[in-house]
């Protein structure tokens, strides 16, 4: 496989990839590399954190104020654990593509917690079912805790029916706007009336707040449940188109190209099994057009992350990823609504290019970050007196130069920008780089990472 | 056939670029730093000074329970459990009154410098929070796409610097989004210039040669940051350091709105500010919630009038406030109430030409097939006022469609 191709794979389906790892896979054919890639993920590996402190407590205590204060005040810092052994995961993928689709599916069925064992197991429902058929997919993530809290569904009743799930289990999960009329979302909540889960997440549904009376769902009559409303929507040829589109624009080009997603539409609408289509993506012929290659703007996650890929770091102090993560626009464990994070150029103002194009140079050369506090409404009352409104800070880290000596010694300066850098580049960015060809390697990698281009992959 | 249309394009591209390349240098702009778009000396003042700030009450805020119609049987049929009670509002007429967290608003409205639309809403209301706040943002219609938003549109018309519109916070929202410009996303000036001082960004956009179109990502993002660079040098330089001796509630809300304030009555050019409150999604629980929301609100923007006042700029300032939807007439069972339709919309400012309600409450006993609130002024009206009357721009040009005008300015 051509090792441009191997590249734009890896930057695709992970977060790049070393010239080591590219010299190892240029010796196979596509198809093997690929072969390579899916076996590679086949298994699940979950991420979990410490949870033992919640065997100190039971559904009583969730009862009194102060408890469940403590409970909470508790959670909240095993979350922020959780979020810094995610992103470690993602800097160290044992399932490389099953960690990128997890990642995407995270902006799909979008879902925030303050409850880290709901949450935890949510994340981790993501993973297993990254790769798999998309209906049991969605069945299980209606039916997860974290979920019914989220949007309501908890709080759905016969009595009195709540739309939310129902609004976004089409608009956003399965369908995509206007594809459904108002009377399809207030027949479908009946059908998830009655959901809710125990103390520890498990789930359960209440029979007398469940509706079990007949339904008129996209013109099909019937005494309805959620997977039922579920099914109907799968037969629905625009859920797989809904579905591939996103993930044509996740992993190939925000460019929509008609006549590839009436392919990929073909083998999805098949049996909806996630595997099929990406293998059938990975492996057409278009994935690797010029045009889809070096023309994504890449996530915050997917820069933080790629530039792990060629300077290993490590970040002491988990406050300080996440600060990162904001001021770069996605924060992993907060999504800033159930519509996820706009992706692509919704990424770039001139607030987080700033921050993107000193990135390199705060992780790796230690640089000071100025940020303006913000976080949670709440905190920032309740704390004022203690923190100002602005702060200057050096984000602590180590960084493994070693392993960038080791991977790029085969390199010199000017073979470096095509290693690092996957677009083409700007003329007069070009002629400044052959000026600074007598810089030290590092410092070199550190301006190509702290360039317009190195946004694109 | 396809090939051939790439050719074309390529052409097309080559064109445009030598066309770009060849009328910076016969402008004699050749020795001057590319980079440095000298904002100063834009020749760009022929529009008024006039400034519209622009509140958004993310989440779709209750204006039922906001303005109340506390001698409405329906209204306390509907709603028995979060009803607001005739001693939890300030009465404004015989029939209206308005959630005691908005009292610090009270003297406001007694000068006449607040007036209420009610009832605003447009055909065919979308209940989705993102796709309702799309509607308002690029002011489509409910079944339109549009891919730039009415203040971007107001920049690229009027051919505003990105610092004509400034969003306090920390990313740019598609209403600040032109086909050409895009408006300023800024949460600290100071902090803002600062973290764009380092030698390597001016080797970057020095180095900047290439006329990238916008169209290219890679161009999007050179623009993006010369734009930033441009514009941080240049609020630097105008915009007065010395802090305001008003006093701010010490919340976010409150943050912005000072921030909005230090511009304006600095004299930055800026025409167009947006900031948000959000929380307002009230499903569940809605009346603490929503109480101490509004008191958030109601509390920073009297504070914001007065710093205005104090430095004689309300006079040329219309703050305009408003939320993706309302909510629906009947409470849920969870103590709050789900996604509605119209809604009212607060108006700001020195010279209403309308003051206190500008028209009749809803009809609570004509609901559409939702059981929502049903408009009786459509909120582009809203927008082609402001642009039409008090910036005097052509609004059918911005809103690519006429819209009648309404009379509060």
């Amino acid at each position: 496989m051509k090792s441009a191709h191997i590249k734009h794979l890896y930057n695709r389906v992970g977060f790049g990839i070393t010239p080591k790892e590219i010299a190892r896979l240029s010796k196979k054919s596509k198809k093997n590399v690929i072969k390579e890639l899916f076996d590679s993920s086949k298994s699940t590996t979950e991420v979990l954190i410490n949870l033992s402190f919640l065997k100190n407590y039971t559904n009583k205590d969730y009862k009194i104020p102060e408890k469940r204060m403590e409970i909470q005040k508790l959670s909240r810092k095993k979350i922020t654990a959780f979020s810094t052994a995610w992103f470690n995961r993602l800097k160290n993928p044992s399932e490389t593509l099953r960690e990128k689709m997890t990642l995407f599916w995270t902006n799909h069925f979008v879902c925030d917690s303050n409850r880290i064992l709901f949450i935890q197991n949510y994340n981790n429902v993501l993973r297993k079912n990254a790769l798999g058929n998309f209906g049991d997919f969605t069945k299980t993530v209606s039916k997860e805790a974290a979920m019914l809290n989220y949007l309501n569904n908890k709080q759905n009743k016969k009595k009195s029916p709540n739309e939310n799930f129902a609004r976004e289990l089409m608009e956003l999960f399965m369908l995509g706007q206007d594809q459904y009329t108002e009377k399809d979302i207030k027949e479908s909540a009946r059908a998830f009336t009655g959901y809710n889960h125990n103390f520890i997440g498990e789930f359960s549904k209440k029979i007398r707040h469940h509706d079990a009376n007949e339904k008129t769902f996209f013109g099909k009559n019937g005494n309805f449940n959620g997977d039922d409303i579920i099914d109907i929507i799968l037969q629905q040829k625009q859920c797989a188109r809904f579905i591939s589109e996103k993930i044509y624009t996740y992993f190939v080009n925000e460019n929509i190209n008609k006549k590839h997603i009436d392919k990929m539409v073909k083998v999805f609408y098949k049996n909806y099994n996630i595997e099929e289509l990406m293998r059938f993506v990975l492996l057409s012929k278009w994935f690797y057009d010029d045009e889809n290659i070096g023309t994504k703007i890449k996530s915050p996650i997917e820069l933080l992350v790629g530039i792990n890929t060629i300077v290993p770091y490590k970040i002491e102090k988990s406050k300080q990823i996440i600060l990162l993560q904001r001021l770069l626009g996605q924060m992993l464990m907060s999504p800033p609504n159930v519509a996820g994070w706009k992706t692509g150029r919704n990424w770039i103002d001139s607030n987080t290019i700033v921050t993107r194009l000193r990135l390199a140079s705060v992780l790796l050369n230690n640089e000071e970050i100025a940020y303006s506090e913000k976080g949670n409404e709440e905190t920032i009352i309740t704390n004022f007196n203690k923190r100002k409104l602005r702060k200057n800070v050096f984000i602590k880290v180590s960084a493994n130069w070693s392993s960038f000596e080791n991977n790029f010694k085969n390199f010199e300066n000017k073979e470096l920008v095509h290693q690092i850098i996957t677009t083409k580049l700007n003329s007069g960015t070009a002629e400044m780089l052959d000026r600074n060809q007598k810089l030290s390697k590092r410092d070199f990698a550190v301006q190509l990472m702290s360039l317009p281009e190195y946004q694109l992959c | 056939m396809q090939h051939v249309t790439i050719e074309n394009n390529k052409n097309i591209h080559m064109k445009r670029r030598d066309f770009l390349k060849q009328s910076t240098f016969a402008s004699g702009m050749f020795f001057v730093p590319q980079f440095l778009k000298a904002f100063g000396n834009s020749p760009n003042k022929a529009f008024s000074n006039k400034k519209v700030v622009i509140i958004q009450l993310k989440g779709g805020n209750d204006g039922l329970n906001t303005v109340v119609p506390f001698n409405n049987d329906i209204y306390y049929q509907q709603r028995n459990n979060i009803a607001i009670k005739q001693n939890d509002l300030f009465k404004i007429s015989d029939e209206v009154g308005l959630h005691k967290s908005l009292q610090p608003l009270h003297k406001l409205y007694d000068k006449g410098f607040l007036s209420i639309i009610n009832n605003v809403g447009y055909p065919n209301p979308n209940l989705s929070h993102f796709r309702a706040t799309d509607i308002w943002q690029t002011a489509s219609g409910s079944n339109e796409y549009l891919q730039n938003g009415w203040i971007g549109r107001y920049l690229d018309h009027t051919k505003g610097n990105p610092y004509s519109a400034i969003e306090v916070d920390e990313s740019l929202s598609l209403m600040m989004k032109g086909k050409i410009q895009n408006g300023l996303a800024i949460t600290d000036p100071k902090l803002f210039y600062n973290s764009m001082r380092a030698p390597f960004f001016n080797n970057v956009v020095a180095n900047y040669k290439d006329a990238h179109l916008n169209e290219h990502n890679l161009g999007y993002l050179y623009n993006t940051m010369i734009d930033a660079k441009s514009s941080a040098k240049h609020i630097h330089e105008k915009v007065s350091t010395k802090d305001t001796s008003a006093e701010y509630p010490k919340n976010l809300f409150g943050k912005q709105l000072k921030t909005i304030a230090q511009f304006i009555n600095s004299g930055l050019e800026t025409q167009v500010y947006y900031a948000g409150l959000s929380g307002f999604d009230t499903h569940a629980n809605q009346t603490n919630t929503q109480a101490k929301l509004l008191k958030k609100y109601a509390e920073s923007m009297e504070v914001f009038v007065e710093d205005l006042q104090k430095n004689n700029t309300f006079d040329d300032v219309l703050i305009l406030t408003f939320s993706e939807f309302g909510r629906r007439v009947k409470q849920n069972e969870s103590k709050g109430t789900d996604h509605g339709a119209a809604n009212n919309v607060f108006v700001m400012g020195k010279k209403l030409k309308q003051q206190g309600l500008y028209n009749n409450l809803p009809n609570l006993g004509d609901l559409d097939k939702n059981g929502n609130l049903k408009y009786e002024i459509d909120f582009r009206e809203i927008y082609a006022t402001i642009l039409d009357k008090w910036l005097e721009v052509d609004d059918v040009a911005i809103l690519n469609k006429s819209f009648s005008k309404l009379n509060f300015v």
